[in-house]
């Protein structure tokens, strides 16, 4: 099929198809222990996104309680700074601290339709494991939350929400200790209970139809964006950035403006310390297409097909895969995928904190270095940013910087 | 005979001499991937058919015993195209027929047309791919071309209508795993087990062969006349792990 005919059907609605594939990429390779669960989950969200009582129960919950709309906000002195027009996302103002909220609520929702006694979830920064812990609060669900040992250490204000929310946080020793291995230990913990569990996946991810669901639930960024720019800009971004881990703020704000050609998307991946193996996590970047926890994207992989390590200063993008539409975008070439180092990232973060007051997580400080590259060499472009989540959490990281720095005193 | 029929025969053969088949379970290059060809050779010799695990870095259908098997075979080196060439040069000198056990990724990397070809010239008679459902079964038509066994799984949460059409599409024999979980956990309860070990009968037509937490030769004798075979990994590698004697572990479970 050619790329014209897949953006097509992607604009109309038309992917995933049947079988969970935006083109090449999807799918869903699970063992065939999980296929009735995700069967049943499909169906139920299926039947929950036509029902309209479903849809004023989510909009209540998140009017009154994540607090959507979260706001578009000029930027006025980083607009100078880039000689640019310099729009912000303020996902970071959404309850929990991050666009996580608005998957996390939706799938929890979902689970208690379909009858889950508990929910699991992975989760790296922490964010989506706050989320889901304040989401199964909410609805009165147990919930057990898989984070690798590492970011248990470096993302240790999060485990503490999640512990005063009630979630049971079990640290992963195994494998590689960060995302990656807390998925699959949610998996295995998915496949020993698939009808009692549900599995509320972080990220534009995993087997079908968790890209589909994912990025239906976090669409409200780009709806939202587009109508706000409109609004307030009065015209729509020239370059519109976001970072990309598993990629799902990314993919929930681009769908906002997949039909607007003039709009450029851009995905900032994690480029870590290096172009090497193991030195960073930019997948599209540096990847080959492969299958990991159950869909076929683009992933880092050595020529055996055995899964590379990663590094990232930001725990939400230190993965080795990338949502499969995501990899379709990219494919199609709707959207380019750029890797960010941990030290631009981090300037970034510094600038947003000195020029507009707010300190944004590590994850988005990728996408704002991004944009401002992308600013560079082009007159006074309109930019928008998804700021998709606040900095509290990565305290740990920024004092241990600030010690190395000698700015702590 | 093809390959997959090679397969379901060595399984009826099997029932027939001892009631119930033994299928085992060998991770390819644990412990090293020097002792590894003596303990597929030992496995061979007191197993009807004998599964080659691929290590995979992110086995997500194994527990603890397997994950930890996998891992330490790929620090020491272990690669597809090792274990194709350690497989060719065994080929003739073993006692069992063999059946590739890999997650998809790594068979993908190494080409699936490779793979049916190396497979065929290093007498692997069959693959079983946890990680591709029914659905995908497409992208195996490399395999099933060859004639290779295409293992069907099926599981106690697997609806009537899917286990008819998984068991019709199976070649060699179908795995039922019989517990829900991952690899080496206690299995369910006997008498349910045993029920739905005969609705897997009555769907298929080729051999039935129960795996999943069987340890002992107790759990086997257990499930003789519900089913041909049993599978046995995680309690061998942990054997295997402690330096024991493939060879006496198996002969203990007949
Ligand atoms: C603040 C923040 N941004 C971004 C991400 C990356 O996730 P995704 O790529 O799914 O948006 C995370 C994940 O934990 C996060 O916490």
């Amino acid at each position: 099929m050619t790329a014209d005919t897949l953006l097509r059907q992607l604009i109309d609605g038309e992917l995933p198809d049947d079988d969970g594939f935006f083109g090449r990429f999807g799918g869903r390779f699970v063992p065939e222990t999980l296929v009735p669960a995700l069967e049943r989950f499909e169906e139920g969200a299926r039947g929950a996104l036509d029902d309209s009582a479903f849809k004023t129960e989510l909009k209540q919950h998140q009017e009154t309680w994540v607090g959507r709309p979260t706001p578009l906000m000029y930027a006025p002195r980083l607009s100078r700074a880039w000689n640019a027009q310099v729009w912000l996302k303020r996902e970071d103002l959404a309850h929990t601290g991050a666009h996580k909220i608005n998957n996390a609520l939706g799938q929890a929702l979902i689970a208690k339709r379909i009858g889950a006694k508990r929910v699991v979830a992975e989760t790296g920064a922490g964010q989506h494991g706050v989320a889901t812990a304040a989401a199964c609060a909410r609805l009165g669900l147990p919930c057990i939350v898989y984070m690798g040992a590492i970011d248990v250490e470096r993302q240790a204000p999060n485990v503490v929400r999640m512990w005063r929310m009630g979630a049971e946080v079990r640290p992963v020793t195994t494998g590689d200790a960060t995302l990656r291995a807390a998925v699959d230990e949610a998996i295995r913990h998915w496949v020993g209970d698939p009808e009692g569990t549900h599995y509320i996946l972080g990220s534009a991810v995993g087997p079908h139809p968790f890209p589909w669901i994912v990025r239906e639930f976090q669409k409200v960024i780009g709806v939202e964006s587009h109508r706000q720019m409109l609004e307030q800009a009065k015209k729509l971004p020239d370059i519109a950035v976001a970072c990309v881990g598993g990629g799902s703020n990314a993919i929930g704000f681009f769908h906002g403006f997949l039909g607007d050609a003039d709009v450029e998307l851009h995905g900032a991946e994690a480029g870590g310390v290096g172009a090497n193996v193991g030195q960073h996590a930019a997948t599209m970047s540096g990847g080959t297409p492969g299958v990991l926890h159950g869909s076929r994207s683009m992933l880092l992989q050595d020529g055996d097909g055995q899964v590379s390590d990663t590094q990232s200063i930001s725990a939400g993008l230190d993965y080795p895969a990338i949502g499969p539409e995501h990899a379709l975008l990219a494919h199609v070439g709707r959207a380019t995928y750029h890797a960010v180092r941990d030290d631009d990232a981090i300037a970034a973060l510094d600038e947003l904190c000195r020029l507009e007051g707010i300190l944004p997580a590590v994850e988005p400080a990728h996408a704002l270095a991004l944009a401002k590259r992308l600013c560079r060499n082009r007159d006074n472009p309109t930019v928008l940013v998804n700021v998709c989540g606040r900095g509290d959490k990565d305290m740990p990281i920024l004092t241990k910087l600030a010690e190395q720095q000698g700015g702590a005193s | 005979m093809k390959p997959h029929q090679r397969i379901a025969q060595a399984i009826i053969a099997g029932r027939e001499q001892h009631g119930i088949a033994l299928v085992a379970y060998v991770t390819a290059g644990y412990p090293t991937l020097d002792a590894f060809p003596e303990i597929l050779k030992e496995a061979c010799a007191h197993a009807d058919v004998v599964e080659v695990g691929i290590p995979f870095s992110n086995p997500i259908a194994d527990g603890g015993t397997l994950q930890e098997s996998a891992r330490e075979a790929l620090k020491r080196g272990a690669t597809m195209t090792k274990i194709m060439r350690t497989l060719r040069d065994l080929d003739g000198t073993l006692a069992a027929p063999l059946l590739l056990m890999g997650y998809l990724n790594p068979l993908l990397a190494y080409g699936l047309d490779r793979l049916a070809d190396d497979a065929i010239a290093a007498g692997v008679h069959g693959v079983i791919v946890p990680d591709l459902p029914l659905e995908a079964l497409g992208m195996a038509r490399p395999l099933t071309d060859a004639s290779l066994a295409t293992i069907g799984m099926v599981s106690p949460v697997t609806s009537d209508e899917r286990l008819a059409r998984i068991a019709e599409h199976a070649t060699g024999f179908v795995y039922a795993v019989t517990s829900v979980g991952v690899t080496g956990q206690k299995r369910s309860d006997q008498a349910q087990i045993i029920g739905y070990l005969t609705k897997v009968k009555a769907a298929a037509t080729i051999p039935v062969c129960a795996g999943f937490g069987i340890r002992s030769k107790q759990h086997a004798d257990a499930l003789r006349g519900a089913c041909d075979g049993v599978i046995v990994g995680s309690a061998l590698m942990e054997a295997v792990g402690q330096g024991r004697d493939v060879g006496s572990v198996l002969a203990a479970l007949r």
